[in-house]
This record gives C-alpha cells, sequence and structure tokens, in this order.
C-alpha cells in the first residue's frame, strides 16, 4: 500500500480529553507537516470512531462534525481507530493514495491488521510517558516540601528562653504538606520576653517564604514598639502590600515580664491562648483581624498576670482541628479541659500529645502542622534564690531580672528607686539604698556571673515588717562573700594595694544589716534597711 | 559613647587646674580620666568639680583613688568641690576627705578656703 504521505502524527488521549492530530497530505504539500487538528472532546465524530470496525472513508461519513471538516481540509481521507480493550487511544490518518486510485479491500484489510498491532503499543507508550511525567511532578513536589522545610527550620528558634522562675517548653511538628506555622521568642528591653505564635494560610514554600517575612518583620519591630498592638499594627502595615493573593497570617503576639508575671498580649485572628489556672481553663481574648489583609488595622491590648502554678498554651490550628477515623474533630472545648487538668511546661505538650494519639489513631495522617508553646510559672520559684522560703508574709515591690552585662547595675538602681518611692525614704537613706543595690548588683554581675548575659541577676524589693530589703540573686552557688575588712586607703594611694576593691565595704556602709545566703547554685545577698514607720502602714 | 559616660574637661583658674566632670564616674571613665589628668599639666593644685557629676560608684571611687595615688606621688594637692550628700559621705567613710580638701564651690575649691565644709 503506498498512502499519499499518511502518517500518524500525534497519538491521541483519553476518552474526554481533546484530541489532536496532524496529518501530511498532498503532493504540493508532501514534506510539509500541517498544523494538528484538535477533536473536542464532545465531538460526535468520537464515538463514530469509538464504534467503528475497521478504516473510515471521511468523505463518505455523514456527520456534523467539526473535526471530520477539518481533517477533510488537512488533506486526510481515511481514518483507522486506534482501539485497544475498548479504548480510543489513536487515530491513524491517511491522505489519498500516491495512485490517486481508491484504497482497496486490500488495503483496508492491513489497515486493519496494522491498527490491531498498533493500538497496544500505543497504549503502551501512553502509559510510559504518563508514568515518567507523574514521577517527575512527585519529584518536583518532594523538592518543593523539602524547600518548605527547610525554610521553616531555618526560622524555628534553636533554644528555649532561659527565665528565672518560669519553665517555657515548646513542641512543633510539621505536616507531610508543611504548612505555614512558626513561633518565636524575642529579647525585648528591661529583660521582658516577646513570644509568637503564627500560622500562614497555605502550605509548601510560598507559605514558608511568607512565614520568613514576617519572622524578619517581627524581630525587627518587637524590641522597637514592644507594645503588642503597635508592633501588629506595624507588621500588618508592612505586609499588606505585597502578601500574595488569598494569603494571610494570623499571628498571637505576647509580651511576659518574668519578673512581675504581667502579659501583653495582642491577637491578629490566631487561635485564643488558653490559661490554665487552679483547675480551671481561661482564655485570653484580645480582637484583631489577620496580617496582611486589610491595611491600617488596629489591634486590642489586653493583658493579664500568670501566678505561680499557671500554665498557659499558645497552639495552632493542627492539634484541635485533627480530626479522628470517624471524622471528628478534637476540638478546642476538649483542649480547654486538657488545660485545666494542671499540667504544665513540657508536661502540659506530653498530654496533649498522647490525647491527640489516642483521638486519632494509629492511620492517622496530620493534616496541618502543630505548633504548641506552653510558659508556667513555677510555683514558689523565689524560693529558688536560697535566701529565703517565702514571701507570702512580705509585701513585694519589685522583681527583676537583668542580663550579667556591665553597666546593668544601673537599671536594677533606677527601678529599685521607682519601686521605693511609695515609701517616701528620707533623701539620705534612699541614696544609700540605691548605691548598695547598684554595687551588689555590679558584684553579681561581674563576680557571680561573670558577666555572661545569659545569666540574669535577680533583684527583688520587698517590705519585712519594718525593713526594706532588697535581694541580689546570681550564680555564684556556695561561693560566700568575705566579710570585707576597711580598705587600706593609704596603702593603695602608696601603690602598695590595687585601687580597687571597695564594692562590699560600700555596701555595708550603706546598709543596717547584710546577709548572704546560698542554695548551692545560687548566692543572694540580702541588704535590709530599717524603716523608721510601719511601711504597711499598719 | 554612653548617652551617660563621663565627659571630662580641663579649665584653668591661677595655678589651680579645674577638672569639670559630667555624666557618671564609674570604670569606664579611666581613660577620660587620665586624659583629663595629664591635661592638666603641672598645676599644683587640681580642683575636681563633680556638681554635674550624677553617680559614682566603688569603680569610680578607685579611678579618684588612682588620681590622688598620683597627685600624691608628683607632690600635687587635689581639692573637690560640688559633691552631693550621698558621694560627700561616701568620700568620708572611704576616707578620701582626708586626702583631699572637701569644697562646697569653686571659689572655695580654687581659693583653697572653707575647706572640709
Amino acid at each position: 500500500m503506498s498512502a499519499r504521505a499518511g502518517v500518524l502524527r500525534r497519538f491521541i488521549g483519553r476518552r474526554g480529553t481533546q484530541i489532536r492530530t496532524s496529518a501530511e497530505t498532498a503532493p504540493a504539500r508532501r514534506d510539509m507537516e500541517v498544523a494538528p487538528v484538535d477533536i473536542a472532546p464532545n465531538d460526535p465524530i468520537l464515538a463514530y470512531f469509538q464504534g467503528a470496525t475497521g478504516a473510515v472513508d471521511l468523505e463518505s461519513l455523514h456527520l456534523e462534525s467539526p473535526a471530520r471538516d477539518a481533517l477533510l481540509e488537512a488533506g486526510v481521507r481515511i481514518v483507522v481507530p486506534l482501539i485497544t480493550q475498548g479504548e480510543l487511544v489513536g487515530l491513524l490518518n491517511l491522505g489519498p493514495r500516491l495512485s490517486e486510485q481508491d484504497y482497496s479491500a486490500d488495503d483496508r484489510k492491513l489497515l486493519d491488521a496494522l491498527a490491531g498491532q498498533a493500538a497496544p503499543a500505543v497504549r503502551v507508550a501512553q502509559l510510559v510517558r504518563q508514568q515518567e511525567s507523574q514521577a517527575r511532578e512527585r519529584e518536583r513536589v518532594e523538592q518543593e516540601l523539602r524547600v518548605a522545610q527547610l525554610i521553616q527550620q531555618q526560622f524555628l528558634p534553636r533554644e528555649l528562653p532561659d527565665l528565672h522562675g518560669w519553665h517555657v517548653a515548646a513542641y512543633y511538628r510539621p505536616a507531610r504538606e508543611v504548612g505555614g506555622d512558626f513561633y518565636d521568642f524575642i529579647e525585648l528591653p528591661e529583660g521582658k520576653i516577646g513570644i509568637v505564635v503564627g500560622d500562614v494560610t497555605d502550605k509548601g514554600v510560598p507559605a514558608a517564604l511568607v512565614m520568613a517575612t514576617t519572622h524578619s518583620l517581627l524581630r525587627a519591630e518587637a524590641p522597637r514598639l514592644v507594645s503588642p498592638s503597635k508592633v501588629l499594627e506595624r507588621i500588618n502595615d508592612l505586609l499588606v502590600d505585597d502578601m500574595p493573593p488569598k494569603m494571610f497570617v494570623t499571628c498571637l503576639y505576647a509580651v511576659l515580664d518574668p519578673a512581675t508575671g504581667t502579659l501583653q498580649f495582642a491577637n491578629a485572628g490566631h487561635n485564643l491562648p488558653y490559661v490554665g489556672s487552679e483547675g480551671d481553663t481561661l482564655e485570653l481574648r484580645a480582637t484583631g483581624m489577620p496580617l496582611g489583609l486589610l491595611p491600617d488595622m488596629s489591634y486590642e491590648e489586653k493583658s493579664a498576670t500568670l501566678r505561680p502554678g499557671d500554665s498557659m498554651l499558645m497552639h495552632s490550628d493542627g492539634l484541635a482541628e485533627a480530626h479522628s477515623p470517624d471524622k471528628e474533630m478534637f476540638g478546642f472545648p476538649r483542649l480547654m479541659e486538657l488545660v485545666g487538668e494542671g499540667h504544665g511546661g513540657e508536661a502540659l505538650i506530653d498530654h496533649l500529645l498522647k490525647s491527640l494519639d489516642a483521638f486519632v489513631g494509629a492511620e492517622w495522617e496530620q493534616e496541618d502542622d502543630i505548633t504548641l508553646v506552653t510558659l508556667q510559672c513555677s510555683s514558689g520559684f523565689v524560693s529558688q534564690t536560697g535566701a529565703m522560703e517565702s514571701d507570702d508574709d512580705n509585701r513585694v515591690l519589685m522583681d527583676l531580672q537583668l542580663p550579667s552585662e556591665p553597666g546593668n547595675e544601673r537599671q536594677a538602681l533606677k527601678k529599685v528607686a521607682e519601686a521605693v518611692q511609695e515609701l517616701a525614704l528620707p533623701p539620705a537613706q534612699l541614696e544609700r539604698v540605691k548605691t548598695a543595690t547598684a554595687e551588689a548588683t555590679m558584684n553579681a554581675i561581674e563576680h557571680g556571673n561573670h558577666n555572661d548575659p545569659r545569666v540574669p541577676v535577680g533583684v527583688r524589693a520587698l517590705i519585712e515588717g519594718n525593713d526594706l530589703v532588697v535581694r541580689i540573686t546570681d550564680a555564684g552557688g556556695e561561693d560566700i562573700l568575705a566579710r570585707p575588712d576597711a580598705p587600706d586607703l593609704e596603702a593603695k594611694l602608696d601603690g602598695r594595694q590595687k585601687p580597687r576593691g571597695w564594692g562590699l565595704f560600700l555596701i555595708e556602709s550603706m546598709v543596717d544589716e547584710m546577709d548572704v545566703a546560698s542554695d548551692g547554685a545560687t548566692r543572694t545577698v540580702e541588704l535590709t534597711f530599717h524603716l523608721k514607720g510601719d511601711a504597711n502602714g499598719r | 559613647m554612653d548617652a551617660n559616660d563621663l565627659v571630662a574637661s580641663v579649665r584653668h583658674s591661677g595655678e589651680v587646674a579645674i577638672v569639670d566632670l559630667v555624666g557618671q564616674l564609674d570604670g569606664t571613665a579611666e581613660k577620660t580620666l587620665a586624659s583629663a589628668w595629664d591635661a592638666t599639666g603641672d598645676a599644683p593644685v587640681v580642683a575636681l568639680n563633680f556638681s554635674e557629676s550624677t553617680y559614682i560608684n566603688s569603680t569610680g571611687i578607685a579611678l579618684i583613688v588612682g588620681l590622688l595615688g598620683r597627685a600624691r606621688s608628683a607632690g600635687r594637692t587635689v581639692r573637690a568641690f560640688g559633691l552631693m550628700d550621698h558621694y560627700r559621705e561616701i568620700f568620708d567613710i572611704t576616707r578620701l576627705s582626708d586626702f583631699m580638701e572637701i569644697h562646697g564651690d569653686e571659689a572655695g575649691a580654687v581659693d583653697g578656703l572653707a575647706a572640709n565644709v
């Protein structure tokens, strides 16, 4: 058989998909490929080919079909449907014979036989190509997941903050299709700490990139603005113009003053944090729109006080919105109940995860990232100073944690001076309190904590009966300070002694009593100043 | 430089070199104070003006002891004026006032009169 350059150029897709085909036809265009012919999925010619028992002569086919007209226009005269296992997988298109005679019965038989053998081969080729394409797509998706995970992990804190009197724990488990969860701890002025938990809508690399941007903006703006509502307002303004369509960020931002347990917080559409306190669970509510949705948003700012024993949970959707095999949701009420059961820190996280495992069963595929951050105020943490068992009967005026950096004694001085203002101390005594506090803090920073900013100095002022007591705690352990002799000024002036060494002598000269205590790990210098009246007003 | 860091400047009144100390006097002021001392040249009397000195701690006391030691070995006199009552008390407790005249104001320090008011 000699067909006039009739060749199958393109195999045809599955039923219901658009079919494209082409043919080389007419002598004048013998070496030219014509443009592929598209066959629409609803073209009746497809049903015809599907039911045909052999080669189809297009010119004698009377059918309202755009594809028929297009094929004829392209020079096709005979179409041999390629059918395997009842499925049309392609078309063999032939133009007129070179002899310009009609196709004979033998020709058609030959074509039918050829089609019978070609169809399964075409189907196999289609399947191979389809599998290759799926493998490439899987690899692309896996690669994207790896990139998203990498970005995500880069921005998670490498260590938890070490806050005296507080237990901080965090847990993050990404879903297979990494979501946009993040959390962070940001050091702020005056020993405060910013705590962030957020969630970017969407998944994969786009979510991870928005997460990274939000994280960086928070790190830059939080120490400058401090106020949670101002920080969220600013981040929203910075994000809103460049946020990809249909994406936004929910974010809870809280600022903890570890010295007082005061928590200021603002919420940009994130899950409410829960506080477990004495068997109950409280929600910390503050309203605000998610970040990046609308410009010029304002955020409500609230405050709460975490007392010894209280435990706070900040969390993303992954836990509360997990589903059991019966499609029941874990739910927020269940989560609240668990928080109220008295666990704190890592124990609370373990408790929640065990409950989740029991709820979702072994076959569960995690639906979304899970992020949990817990913050617990240690009960009776004050006694860790070793200087006292309890301050229950005393009135605490201030409590402060300072990084051990030279010069920070001035902060202690300032804070103590502010705190004792209500006592209306005589000016000379106030100055003595300030000097003794500054000297003892300086001593703790330099000698107790060796100027290591990661090790805090604790400064606490309280009223004990008729005394003002200032306690300065460092990591000096059992190294109890020796009682100083009066420095020998003559020897210092003559160069027989170094000019330094005045600190303890000054402290002792400023206070009514000075005691030093240690619990083996920490050392506390207790400065006592007798007050003339009763400072509690009794 | 911290906004509270010590700034020291030297001016002369007759044979007295007056060192104006502005800011806080602590260990970080060592170089500033040493430069100011050098700028007093060989004036036989040096008057330290503490009226703008807001904070003095034990490391600042040590610096003053160092200056006094240098003055002593050079046979020079050091006076002080403008001290807040609290620091005056500290100068007494540390016995610094035994080795330097404490005056209420600049005029007294320059004239060397009415010492230890």
